[in-house]
C-alpha cells in the first residue's frame, strides 16, 4: 500500500519537474504507438470492411485467423520481427533493428489485427441494416465500403482507442526488438520493465501512473473531438 | 427523348429460398403510365415480387426484361422499403446521398437534396439526424431520397404500413405528383381504401401468384375471380 502511495507521490514530482528525460520517453512512446495505431487503422479498418462486404469462399477462415492473431502474444511477434531484422536476417541490410522503427513495426503487427476485428464486427451489424438500401440505390462495391466506413466512424474510433491501448502498454515485443536503449529506444513501458528490475519501485510505479494518465488523457481526448461533430443524436 | 425503360416484361419468374417457392411462376407485363397497385393477404407475396422487379431477388426461373439492357435500366428505378434504412446522416446528407453515389457533385447534390427535403414537407428538419426522426418523416425522407433520382419507375413497399391518417394523406399527395410528372408507381398496400384512391390498375396475389390483373374501377366493381371478391368483402382468403 505505502509503495502505492510512494508511486503517486513519484509521478506527481515527475510531472511537476517536467523530468527532461520523462518528457522524452513520453513523447517516444506517444510517436511509437500512435504511428503503429495510424498505419494499423489505414489497414485494419478498411481490410475489416472488406471482410464484412465482400462473399469469398476463404472469408470465414480469413476472419478466424484474425480473430486468433489478436489474440498474440506480443512476445512471440517481438521475437519474429527481431529475427526477421537481426543482421543475419532477410531484412537485416535495412540496419533497422533496435530502432523505433523496429518498434512500430511490431506494433503494426500486434495491433492491426485488433483493429481489423473490431471494426469488421461493428460494419457487419452496420451492413446488414445498410444492405438493402445500398443494393437498390445500385452503389458499387467502393461505394458501399466507403460508406459503411464512414457511416460507423464512431464505433471505428473505439476500436482505434483499444488498437492504441494495447500498443501503448505493450512491453515484451517493443523489449525485444528495441533494446530498451537509453535515448533512442526507451518508452514508458521499458522504463517501468527497467526500474523494476532495479528495485526501483517508487519510480516505476511513478511511470505507471503517467502512463495510465496518458492513456486516459488520450481516450478522453479523441472522445471530445469527435463529439464536436456531433450535434444530434447519431 | 430518351428511350423508356417500359414495358416491362415478366416470363414465367419464380423466385426460391432454399429450394422452396416463394413466389411465381408470374407472367405479367408493366406498361403506360399511372399506378399499378399489388393487393394481396399478408404473406400472398407483394413484397417479394417487388423485389423481384426491382432487380432485389434473382428469378430461379424465367426472367423479366427492361425494354432496354439491365445496365441502362437499373438505374432508372428507385424502391422505397416498408421500414426505411436510415443511415446515419443528417435528413439532407441522407438525400444527397442518393445523388452522390450516382455520381453528382457534393455541393449540387446537397443543394438538390434540400430542395426536395422541402417539396416532401421536410424543410424544418434539413440538419436533424435522420435517425431521430418520426415515422411518417422517415417514410418521406425515403420517399425523396427515391424521388430525387427522378426514377422512370418507382416502386413501393407498403409506403404507409405504419402511418397515422395525416402522414398517409401527406405520402399519397407526393405520390399523385410525382404520377402527374409521369413517373410510374408501382406499390403494395394492404390499405383497399388506398388502393382505391390512388390505383390505375391492381395486381392482385394469391399465394405468391398473379391472381387477377385488371383496371381498378374494373377490380373495385366486377372483380374477376372469386377469391378477389371474397378479399374485397373482408373475408379471409388462401
Ligand atoms: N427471406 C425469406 N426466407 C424464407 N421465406 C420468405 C422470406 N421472405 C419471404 N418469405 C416467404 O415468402 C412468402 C411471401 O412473403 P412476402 O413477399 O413478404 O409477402 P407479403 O409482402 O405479401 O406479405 C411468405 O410465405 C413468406 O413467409
Ligand atoms: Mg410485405
Amino acid at each position: 500500500m505505502n509503495e502505492i502511495l510512494e508511486g503517486l507521490v513519484e509521478a506527481a514530482k515527475l510531472i511537476a519537474a517536467f523530468d527532461p528525460e520523462l518528457v522524452e520517453i513520453t513523447l517516444r512512446s506517444l510517436q511509437v504507438t500512435i504511428t503503429a495505431v495510424v498505419i494499423a487503422a489505414a489497414i485494419g479498418l478498411p481490410l475489416g470492411a472488406w471482410l464484412a462486404v465482400m462473399r469469398f469462399r476463404s472469408r470465414r477462415l480469413v476472419i478466424a485467423i484474425l480473430n486468433a492473431l489478436m489474440g498474440l502474444p506480443p512476445v512471440v511477434v517481438g521475437l519474429i520481427v527481431y529475427v526477421l531484422l537481426s543482421r543475419s536476417g532477410p531484412f537485416g541490410v535495412l540496419g533497422l533493428l533496435f530502432t523505433p522503427t523496429a518498434m512500430i513495426i511490431a506494433q503494426v503487427i500486434i495491433v492491426t489485427p485488433l483493429i481489423a476485428s473490431i471494426a469488421h464486427q461493428a460494419i457487419r451489424d452496420l451492413w446488414s441494416e445498410y444492405h438493402d438500401l445500398l443494393i437498390s440505390l445500385n452503389t458499387t462495391k467502393r461505394q458501399r465500403v466507403a460508406t459503411l466506413l464512414w457511416d460507423a466512424r464512431r464505433a471505428l474510433l473505439t476500436a482505434c482507442l483499444a488498437g492504441f491501448g494495447r500498443g501503448i502498454g505493450e512491453v515484451g515485443a517493443i523489449m525485444i526488438v528495441g533494446g530498451n536503449i537509453d535515448n533512442a529506444t526507451r518508452v514508458l513501458t521499458t522504463a517501468i520493465a527497467l526500474e523494476t528490475g532495479k528495485g526501483n519501485f517508487a519510480l516505476a510505479l511513478g511511470l505507471g501512473f503517467v502512463l495510465i494518465a496518458l492513456a486516459i488523457a488520450v481516450n478522453l481526448l479523441m472522445h471530445s473531438l469527435s463529439r464536436t461533430e456531433r450535434s444530434g443524436t447519431w | 427523348m430518351v428511350t423508356s425503360i417500359l414495358p416491362l416484361r415478366i416470363h414465367a419468374a419464380e423466385v426460391k429460398r432454399r429450394g422452396t417457392r416463394l413466389i411465381g411462376p408470374i407472367d405479367l407485363t408493366l406498361g403506360g403510365t399511372g399506378i399499378t397497385i399489388v393487393l394481396g393477404p399478408n404473406g400472398s407475396g407483394k413484397t417479394t415480387l417487388l423485389r423481384l422487379l426491382h432487380g432485389l431477388e434473382r428469378p430461379a426461373h424465367g426472367g423479366l426484361d427492361w425494354s432496354i439492357p439491365e445496365e441502362e435500366a437499373r438505374g432508372r428505378r428507385s424502391f422505397v422499403f416498408q421500414t426505411p434504412t436510415m443511415m446515419r446522416r443528417s435528413v439532407t446528407d441522407c438525400i444527397a446521398y442518393a445523388l452522390r453515389v450516382a455520381g453528382t457533385k457534393r455541393a449540387e447534390a446537397r443543394a438538390r437534396a434540400r430542395e426536395m427535403a422541402s417539396q416532401v414537407g421536410l424543410g424544418h428538419a434539413l440538419d436533424r439526424s435522420a435517425q431521430v426522426l418520426s415515422g411518417g418523416e422517415k417514410q418521406k425522407l425515403a420517399l425523396a431520397r427515391a424521388l430525387i433520382r427522378e426514377p422512370e419507375v418507382l416502386f413501393l413497399d407498403e409506403p404507409c404500413a405504419n402511418l397515422d391518417g395525416r402522414a398517409t394523406r401527406e405520402i399519397e399527395t407526393i405520390l399523385t405528383d410525382a404520377k402527374s410528372r409521369g413517373t410510374r408507381i408501382v406499390m403494395s398496400t394492404h390499405d383497399l381504401g388506398q388502393a382505391a384512391r390512388l390505383a390505375d390498375e391492381i395486381v392482385f396475389m394469391l399465394n405468391g401468384c398473379v391472381r387477377e390483373l385488371n383496371v381498378a374501377g374494373t377490380f373495385f366493381e366486377t372483380p374477376a375471380t372469386p377469391e378477389a371478391h371474397a378479399f374485397l368483402n373482408g373475408q379471409i382468403v388462401e
